[in-house]
């Protein structure tokens, strides 16, 4: 064999109305070969109504590595959120 | 640091680093691909997410036998439905394990030079319609028994995967019994022919859950990571428990002389397994393992035209797009 086919990942709206999920990923030769292939290994069940696959080389993902600098900016910041703040006891919902 | 300095230094993070992944999954968080890991840890899980994988593309097989020559149309549909599963459930788990660093084809070299082990009992012949039935009643039963508990297992991939396999197995499991249920409803010929091939499937898939918990070695640190939530005997035991009612309920019997309820403990007592079977067929000796392999080869090999040929179209469309917008 001269070369493997492309690994692919697939993306899934389960029904209108919610997002497309990560469902997993796949080998074909092309992007169409990978909507079948798509069709035939994740969704048997009707589990979608909507694929997406994207060739897995062109996603960037962050490193886990650097989740620190990432992600922990925003640990400190609790006045991003309602809790935050004081509100007289008679409110009730707001 | 003095180079030996150096090198316990590296030790000690190390491991620290081992004793955070272990607190990490003792706290029920799951490890993605890409977290460090221990070397054991990818290794092991390569091992037996592939292992895995390998026995639900080899375990079309025995069935496949059997497509063109099921009784009726129903019977027919829903045992390509259930190979056609399997061939999924393979892929799941193909793809899971590629996320820790290894390739499809080195997964396939693996299978197909036998490095890489697949379930014992797709080793085994099936002779007649019957033997369908057992399979999906005993062998997908034990599969399910063991599977469950690894839709909790720490390696995120693996477990996301197993969800999806465990959801659609049940329908495998009820359609293998229903074909006993009908057979044994059936001419004394038919009965005759559900209970052969109970006797020939009953040890083996007692097997399949593996062997003995003094026997086995990876038992202690697949506890730690969630590989394993119960031992190898724990999941005999549980599988025995739910077979035997239901054996009796459409009037097999379990070709076991020892097999007896026992009151005190709440579970049934067996006999003595043939492990040296067992590990005669593990080691290649079973009576279809050189016929397996040699199937999945060729279907491998024959099939490298047809891979090659659809690459070289893509290329080709590609080549062509490119040279539209260039335009």
């Amino acid at each position: 064999m001269k070369k493997n086919w492309p690994l692919w990942e697939v993306f899934v709206r389960s029904k209108n109305g919610l997002e497309h999920r990560h469902f997993g990923s796949l080998h074909a030769p092309d992007a169409d070969m990978a909507l079948k292939n798509a069709r035939d290994v994740y969704t048997r069940r009707n589990e979608g109504v909507s694929i997406w696959v994207v060739e897995s080389k062109n996603i960037k993902a962050s490193n886990p590595d650097d989740n620190g600098e990432m992600f922990e900016p925003a640990t400190d910041k609790a006045y991003r959120h309602p809790t935050f703040y004081d509100l007289p006891d008679d409110i009730e919902h707001m | 640091m003095s180079h030996t300095e150096k090198k316990i230094f590296n030790a000690d993070q190390t491991r620290s680093l081992e004793q955070m992944f272990d607190a990490k999954i003792a706290r029920d968080e799951k490890i993605e691909p890409k977290d460090w890991m221990p070397e054991k840890y990818r290794k092991t899980h390569i091992r037996q997410i592939s292992q895995h994988a390998h026995s639900e593309i080899v375990g079309m097989l025995p069935e496949a036998n059997w497509i063109s020559r099921a009784p009726s149309l129903r019977r027919k549909v829903a045992l390509l439905a259930k190979v056609q599963d399997e061939a999924g459930h393979g892929l799941y788990l193909y793809s899971a394990c590629e996320t820790l660093g290894i390739s499809r084809e080195e997964l396939y070299e693996q299978l197909h030079s036998g490095k890489a082990k697949y379930s014992s009992i797709f080793n085994y012949p099936t002779l007649t319609w019957a033997d369908m039935g057992a399979i999906g009643w005993l062998v997908d039963g034990a599969a399910i028994i063991n599977q469950v508990p690894l839709c909790s297992t720490s390696f995120g991939p693996y477990a996301r995967a197993m969800v999806r396999v465990c959801k659609e197995e049940s329908f495998h499991q009820r359609q293998g019994y229903e074909i006993m249920m009908t057979l044994c409803n059936g001419t004394q010929e038919q009965k005759d022919m559900a209970q052969d091939a109970l006797n020939r499937w009953w040890w083996p898939a007692l097997m399949m859950l593996g062997p003995t918990d003094e026997q086995s070695t990876h038992t202690e640190q697949s506890m730690i990571w969630k590989l394993k939530r119960k031992t190898n005997d724990e999941l005999r035991q549980q599988f025995i428990d739910q077979t035997v009612p239901q054996a009796d309920i459409i009037g097999l019997n379990i070709p076991d002389s020892d097999l007896k309820y026992n009151n005190e403990t709440g579970h049934y007592d067996f006999g003595e397994i043939d492990w040296e079977e067992f590990w005669q067929v593990v080691k290649g000796h079973g009576m279809c393992n050189k016929e397996r392999i040699s199937a999945r080869k060729n279907a491998w090999d024959n099939g490298e035209w047809v891979r090659d040929a659809a690459l070289a179209y893509a290329e080709k469309q590609a080549e062509s797009q490119d040279a539209k917008q260039a335009v």
